[in-house]
């Protein structure tokens, strides 16, 4: 070996490398959990084809006792599983890594590098000695390669042995099965291999009280606590589990206990506009609606995004974005739907957007946008990302405030009707932009209306006059203005020093940001970071921006579609705003951060306040 | 167009129905249709249904797509919530105002461009999917609005009004209603409101998708010689196989009918279809003999109206998804939320 091997303790990425179909995702996430179990925060992605079966799909697991929770890039192990992408694997491996392979039919010594470390056990052979049946044979090799690990990398046989007793509780042969798999995979590598190797993994109290769990799981279980009894829905990825997810729980929370009939009504629709129409029929009869949807989805629904902004009904809409445009890279991930929402449809339409940045604001958010599409009468979008929706995350326990009320809005009631209250459907009663507003059937002879697309006076008769038109559109940005201070505050985050460099950003970017903050730091460079939760932004990003003689913008797309929002809502000078794209479908890492900021400001030769010149600047 | 105010004038003597309403508390807005068009006919049969029916207005939601038969909502029962949606797409905004509310009954109103064309689809699934509402097409075979272009349920052979010869097949929508699954398939004419009222009526009180097609011409560029829809054209080629009487639960006329020449048929809340045979032996029964009977007749140049199909045994989309009574716009939050020790008993097993 020429290299020397890589030692790192609790902090390395590893690498699985599958056949999509075989079975090695429950096997590839009972690692991840292990290593949780052992307090130490792991980052695990998917990376998968848009296929069912055959093609090739990695998984990766970052290990990181500092907490980094972003995708690094390299790998320094590889479990290389699948022999259509054997040479792509090896290559992968970062100089002085692992490889580790299933040996029963061996491969020639010049498929192997001579600056990585080479671990071979017989997995087929050892399976089909132990199991008869083929499904068997497969599932279990993939729980033996799991405990191979857990000897090579020193870590606890018991966390990953207490975890299957966990999962599969009640059905012992399940367990026994799988422990025994696991044993025989662990057992083999401490008999044959050097473990542990160079990469190992010790017990810490880094985890906390966190939970992992996907961002679309956290969506759907937001949606419930948020109050949405009505779903339509198409399925697309990345999005669908969003929707199971909410059934699920729907299942296990809204089930009447007396009679076992539902307190829902989830509709697989036909098509997206039919999902986002039945969405918008239950906002229009005071029911919470919500649908689950991606890009192209987004694009078939945007007649009606227009309908129901202007014709004022609450709905929301979670937007598990991915690469685009046209069907782009289904399963890959990006944020380049931000645009397409925020001036969904035709006419001048302007959207509610909110932004979580892990599975917890999933959760957080979803339910929050209930509220605020009722407060608003207006959809409101939650945009999150494969990356975010789709992948299991370490985040922030859920929590609940039992005190919190749903916020209805500005619900007209019998009572109010009754007593003689005017009620204009588009009147602008308070000043706000927020009309208020009656559900059909809530009193025999007033508050009954005509909701149209077309114009209208206050009282929501039919109107072609130009100031009725007029008015509406002012009241319609008064409201938008309203929104901007019940949307999510951006979260500032000041360097360690001073400086007059700022960055942006939103979304899944966040672990990636708080990581490169971390580097640039490291190398002097200090910016102060805001992160955007919420669309119209709020004065703060504004102020944030005139405060500084530069801030970047980072997003997941090729056009910078939060830099032209920025630059279109606050009318700022485009030359402050610089760009930091990345678009190849891959989790934005902090090393590509950090790198195109370092860049950028060596181009620009600006040197943060008070502080020597930069490493990076040379 | 401003909106127009319908003068308030009411006759003392004005019937009254066994709620205290008269037909004016079922009108609506004035109409802006052309003078004489078959669509204001069909408003006002819906008027005289609910009236009839003892329907309070409020109880009612009416949803409509786009064009001309989709303004008409705005004409009949202004104490109902209306919603005037996009063109073709009234069916899926129908569909989530059922499911958030159940227990009010749901008139979508559309017309042959938005049910048979860009709105194919969704009217396709509302019916398969058991919709518990009344469909009416005001089926013109026309775009009026844009000004005479043919719809996908004119004839083919039929002529517009500048003489331009239709070469497409038509869309026969009772026929994939029938197909599709709508418990109660009518045929109409607007012009037959003796026919029609009673349909509509059997409509409002049945529980589950019912499909009415209302041949209803339009006066200004589909009621010439050469058009299959027009007034003329219809009444000479209308052939009605029963005609329908509706009586509800509480009424006992029943023995005022002959026997023999009645079909009876009850539906879901108690109220009874009389059906009246006219000179065919139709079963309303065989959802595959009506649509055959339905192409025969076509082929000989018959439009068959009256009641086509029904059954009252089939189970609407509240049924199928197993909803609670109550209307879901009306769970309070502790019906909705699970509350906080439910998400840490969650998160326990997230760890």
């Amino acid at each position: 070996m020429t290299t020397p091997a890589i030692q790192h303790c609790n902090d390395f990425v590893i690498k699985f490398a599958n056949v999509n179909g075989s079975g090695s995702a429950s096997a590839n996430e009972l690692f991840a959990r292990a290593i949780i179990r052992m307090g130490v925060p792991v980052a695990p992605r998917n990376i998968f084809p848009s296929n069912i079966q055959g093609l090739p799909t990695w998984y990766e697991v970052r290990v990181s006792e500092a907490g980094w929770l972003g995708a690094r890039g390299g790998c320094d192990m590889m479990v290389a599983m699948n022999p259509q992408t054997w040479d792509r694997d090896v290559a992968a491996i970062d100089p002085g890594g692992y490889l580790f392979y299933d040996s029963t039919k061996p491969l020639p010594p010049s498929k192997f590098r001579d600056d990585i470390t080479v671990l071979g056990i017989p997995l087929t052979a050892m399976c089909n000695a132990e199991y008869e049946d083929a499904r068997q044979r497969q599932l279990f090799k993939n729980i033996m390669y799991v405990g191979a690990l857990l000897a090579l990398l020193d870590m606890e046989f018991a966390s990953a042995e207490q975890l299957l007793v966990d999962r599969y509780r009640g059905k012992d042969q399940l367990i026994t099965a799988n422990v025994n798999a696991l044993r025989l995979g662990y057992d083999y590598a401490k008999e044959h291999l050097p473990c542990p190797i160079g990469l190992t993994v010790k017990r810490a109290d880094a985890v906390g009280d966190r939970i992992m769990v996907d961002g679309n799981s956290a969506c759907g279980l937001g949606a419930v606590y948020g109050g949405a009894t009505v779903a339509g829905w198409y399925p697309i990825t990345p999005s669908t589990s969003v929707i199971e997810a909410f059934s699920s729980y729907c299942r296990k929370f809204r089930t009447d206990p007396d009679n076992g009939r539902a307190r829902y009504a989830i509709v697989q629709a036909e098509d997206e506009l039919a999902s986002i129409g039945m969405v918008i029929g239950a906002g229009w009869n005071g029911a919470r609606a919500f649908t689950a949807t991606s890009g192209p989805g987004i694009s078939l629904m945007q007649e009606f995004f227009g309908l129901a902004y202007f014709a004022e009904i609450p709905a929301v809409i979670v937007d598990v974005q991915r690469g685009s445009p046209s069907t782009g890279m289904p399963t890959r991930t990006q944020q380049s739907d931000l645009l397409s929402c925020a001036y969904a449809s035709h006419g001048d339409t302007r959207h509610v957007l909110l932004f979580p940045q892990d599975a917890y604001e999933c959760f957080s958010l979803t339910a929050q946008a209930f509220d605020l599409a009722e407060r608003l009468q207006t959809p409101v979008f939650v945009l999150s990302d494969l990356d975010i929706g789709m992948n299991e995350q370490l985040c922030a326990p859920f929590d609940w405030d039992d005190s919190r009320r749903y916020d209805r809005g500005k619900l007209m009631s019998y009572d109010e009707l009754e007593a003689g209250k005017d009620f204009g459907r588009y009147l602008d009663v308070d000043g706000d932009g927020i009309p208020y507003r009656t559900i059909p059937g809530t009193h025999p002879t007033k508050g009954a209306y005509f909701t149209r697309g077309t114009t209208r006076n206050p009282y929501a008769k039919y109107s072609e006059t130009g100031a009725d038109y007029v008015y509406n559109m002012e009241r319609l940005r008064r409201k938008f203005n309203t929104a901007k201070d019940l949307v999510p505050a951006p979260v500032l985050k000041k360097a360690e020093q001073p400086t007059h460099v700022g960055v942006i950003y939103y979304g899944s970017t966040a672990p990636a940001m708080a990581e490169a903050g971390a580097l640039l730091a490291a190398d002097g460079i200090h910016v102060d970071t805001l992160r955007v939760r919420g669309f119209p932004f709020s004065d703060t990003v504004m102020q944030f921006i005139a405060e500084r003689d530069a801030v970047f913008v980072v997003e997941q797309n090729e056009s910078a579609q939060l830099r032209s929002l920025l630059i279109n809502e606050g009318e700022i000078d485009p030359k402050k705003l610089v760009r930091v794209l990345h678009y190849d479908g891959s989790p934005i890492t902090a090393r590509f951060i950090a790198g195109k900021i370092a860049d950028a400001l060596s181009d620009r030769k600006v040197s943060p306040i008070g502080q020597p010149q930069r490493k990076v600047a040379s | 167009m401003t909106y127009l105010a319908k003068p308030k004038l009411l006759a003392a003597d004005a019937p009254r129905n066994a709620l205290g309403y008269t037909r004016r508390d079922y009108e609506g807005a004035i109409s802006t249709l052309c003078a004489g068009c078959g669509h204001d006919s069909i408003s006002a049969s819906v008027v005289q249904a609910c009236f009839d029916l003892d329907i309070e207005p409020h109880k009612v939601a009416k949803l409509s797509g786009i064009g001309c038969s989709s303004k008409t909502p705005d004409y009949f029962l202004g104490n109902s919530h209306g919603f005037n949606s996009v063109h073709g797409r009234m069916p899926s905004v129908l569909t989530g105002a059922a499911l958030a509310n159940r227990n009010l009954l749901y008139l979508g109103v559309s017309g042959d461009g938005d049910s048979a064309s860009i709105g194919i689809g969704q009217f396709a699934h509302a019916m398969r999917r058991g919709v518990n509402m009344t469909y009416i097409v005001e089926n013109n075979g026309v775009y009026g609005l844009t000004k005479g272009q043919f719809s996908a349920t004119a004839d083919k052979g039929s002529k517009s009004k500048k003489g331009v010869v239709n070469r497409d097949n038509p869309i026969d929508l009772a026929t994939l209603a029938l197909q599709l699954g709508a418990t109660y398939v009518a045929r109409s004419f607007s012009g037959d409101k003796e026919q029609l009222v009673p349909l509509i009526k059997g409509a409002l009180r049945h529980g589950g998708p019912a499909f009415i097609d209302v041949i209803s011409p339009c006066v200004t560029f589909n009621n010439h010689a050469g058009s299959t829809k027009s007034y003329d054209y219809v009444r000479e080629h209308n052939a009605a196989v029963n005609r329908v009487d509706v009586i509800l639960p509480k009424a006992q006329i029943e023995a005022s009918y002959p026997p023999g020449s009645l079909r009876r048929v009850v539906q879901h809340d108690g109220s009874i279809l009389h059906l009246r045979k006219v000179g065919v032996d139709y079963d309303p029964a065989d959802r595959i003999g009506a649509m055959n009977y339905l192409q025969e007749r076509q082929a000989l140049g018959e439009i068959v109206t009256g009641l086509l199909y029904v059954d009252s045994s089939g189970q609407d989309m509240h049924a199928n998804l197993n909803t609670v009574e109550k209307a879901l716009n009306q769970l309070g939050d502790a019906y909705l939320c699970p509350g906080s020790k439910a998400l840490e008993a969650l998160n326990a097993t997230l760890r």
